[in-house]
């Protein structure tokens, strides 16, 4: 049974003119790694909010067909049930962090959830030690960089421990380090069997990671692939995606009629792609 | 033109943003300003509109001390928009957002409204305008504040991440609108974590570490630097880390590539043509 699924769903907000939803249908099994990507308005913050029940439990509107996620129908659960199996890390952090130290921000989730204080110690420590944060354990949240800050947020919402971690835009107010960061940290806990979905514009930096690209325009999933499949769809320039200049130079060169063995989602992939038909 | 001469300032007189920084903006110019999270980089902007005064050193406008100016007379001469649009939305509709601005600075009804329009269209906003830009997206709402901005054309345009939350084509219709007002002679300066929008944009770039200028000169100079890419929290930009990757296979290949027409000939002529 996949882990997220989304049967015919439909959402408009209350009070908007269109649907920021439209008949939306995608199953994302475990372990899956998937970027979501389009034009800004298209409903990739939607898509995000309806897998943990944040649509319509609390942006209410007009629904149409359902969205279950590990067996829940979202109508039907609350939100804090729903955040043990989906947890959401935004694009400002702040906006996120509650407390005044790092192992409060982290405890805060399972304690509210009245998980075993032991437990919610030994979860602490796990992640304190995942995700590099010890020289950061007494420190105010407001007192650390953005991308620090981030690694924190990140780090409350694993207490919980998700099945599935939903990051929408999460590196777009990072430094490039901090961001790659970030980004890098998200690939390990996917290889560690975490289910992932990610909204992110720069797919230079994320399409190497992901098992899938899903490409939406006005509401509507559009396109949906292996990464190296979607990015090579004529549908990403006419809807105004960007995608890596590997990829983009790959494109050019095919018009020319030099074809590469496969599609290059970076530089150092390209480099070994035209290494090897130099050598044929 | 605007000096800053050695600028310090510090939050609360504790937090130093920045420590000692020296900079000439000449008119007509377009500047990045990159760095990590925290290095000074919105403090730094910040001082440009006089919404944060230096606890030392001078901020120059045209020759004149910028503390002989209030905020609002500031605001006229050198816009700037900030980089979380709510902090500065505030009204029902993004038309009235837009208006407002205008306005204030003294445009008349019948001036204002198709200059409303227009920068409307050009940020791909048609169809809006009754909307409340409370019922946008992260990214549409990031474009009204741009709009409220962009719309007064103000001699200087501070741009705090304005590519945040924008798809390929707003970014490329961003670039396109502010390449026009720099046309008439507008400064333009963004802050911005996005490096191939500064490779394809901006000739100059300051990049800034602990409140510190690092670097300031030629954009593809300044990030093809590895120290200061290391010192900044950078990293390569796309085009840069391909053409080096490819210089390591073939060493023909230049390893300072930074335009998608010339690497693809290089690659063309490494293959023996097409």
């Amino acid at each position: 049974m996949p882990l997220i699924e989304f049967h015919d769903f439909s959402f408009k907000y209350l009070g908007a003119e269109s649907l920021a939803l439209r008949k939306v249908d995608l199953q994302v099994e475990t372990g899956e790694y998937v970027v979501i990507t389009g034009p800004s308005g298209c409903g990739k913050t939607t898509l995000c909010r309806a897998i943990n029940g944040l649509v319509p439990q609390f942006h209410r509107g007009y629904i149409a067909g359902n969205v279950v996620i590990d067996g829940k129908n979202t109508r039907e659960s609350n939100v804090a049930e729903l955040a043990t199996v989906a947890g959401l890390v935004f694009q400002q952090p702040e906006n996120q962090l509650v407390t005044l130290n790092v192992e409060r921000e982290i405890a805060f989730g399972p304690e509210n959830l009245g998980v075993d204080p032991d437990e919610v110690r030994r979860r602490v420590e796990e992640l304190i030690e995942m995700l590099d944060l010890e020289h950061l354990r007494e420190k105010h949240p407001h007192e650390m960089s953005g991308g620090e800050q981030q690694r924190v947020a990140m780090a409350a919402t694993l207490a919980l421990k998700p099945k599935i971690l939903v990051a929408d835009e999460p590196t777009s107010n990072l430094d490039p380090q901090s961001a790659e960061t970030i980004l890098d940290l998200i690939a390990d806990l996917n290889r560690r069997d975490m289910t992932v979905v990610l909204v992110e514009h720069r797919l230079d930096l994320v399409s190497k990671d992901a098992s899938r690209v899903v490409l939406m325009d006005k509401g509507s999933i559009v396109a949906d692939g292996e990464p190296r499949e979607v990015l090579t769809m004529d549908i990403c320039e006419e809807i105004g995606v960007g995608i890596p200049k590997a990829t983009q130079l790959y494109k050019r060169l095919k018009e020319r009629g030099i074809t590469l063995g496969d599609v290059p989602l970076t530089g150092s992939e390209l480099a070994t792609l035209v290494q090897e038909v130099k050598i044929r | 033109m605007i000096l800053l001469e050695d600028v310090y300032f510090a939050y609360d007189g504790l937090y130093t943003a920045l420590q000692g920084v020296s900079l000439q903006i000449d008119d007509g110019e377009r500047i990045a300003i990159m760095g990590s999270n925290g290095a000074g980089k919105t403090t730094l902007v910040k001082h440009l509109n006089g919404l944060l005064r230096p606890d030392s050193g001078r901020v120059i406008l045209d020759g004149v001390d910028t503390k002989h100016y209030s905020v609002a007379e500031l605001a006229r001469e050198i816009g700037l928009v900030m980089q979380n649009p709510d902090h500065q939305l505030f009204l029902e509709s993004v038309e009235r957002e837009i208006l407002f601005s205008l306005e204030n600075l003294g445009y008349s009804k019948e001036e204002a409204k198709p200059r409303c329009e227009e920068t409307l269209s050009n940020l791909g906003l048609e169809g809006f305008s009754e909307r409340s830009p409370f019922t946008l997206s992260g990214g549409e709402r990031k474009r009204v504040a741009l709009a409220s901005v962009l719309a007064t054309e103000p001699r200087v345009l501070s741009l705090d991440e304005p590519t945040i939350g924008q798809d390929a084509r707003q970014k490329k219709n961003l670039a396109g609108m502010l390449a026009e007002l720099n046309q008439k002679g507008k400064t333009v300066i963004v802050v911005t974590h996005d490096i191939e929008f500064v490779i394809e944009n901006f000739p100059r770039t300051i990049t800034m570490a602990n409140g510190r200028i690092v670097a300031d000169g030629p954009t593809n100079s300044v990030l093809s630097n590895n120290d200061v890419i290391e010192r900044c929290s950078l990293t390569r930009p796309q085009l840069t880390e391909t053409a080096r990757h490819l210089h390591n296979v073939f060493p023909e290949v230049p390893e300072r590539l930074t335009l998608m027409d010339d690497l693809e000939e290089v690659v063309v002529k490494v293959l023996g043509g097409v």
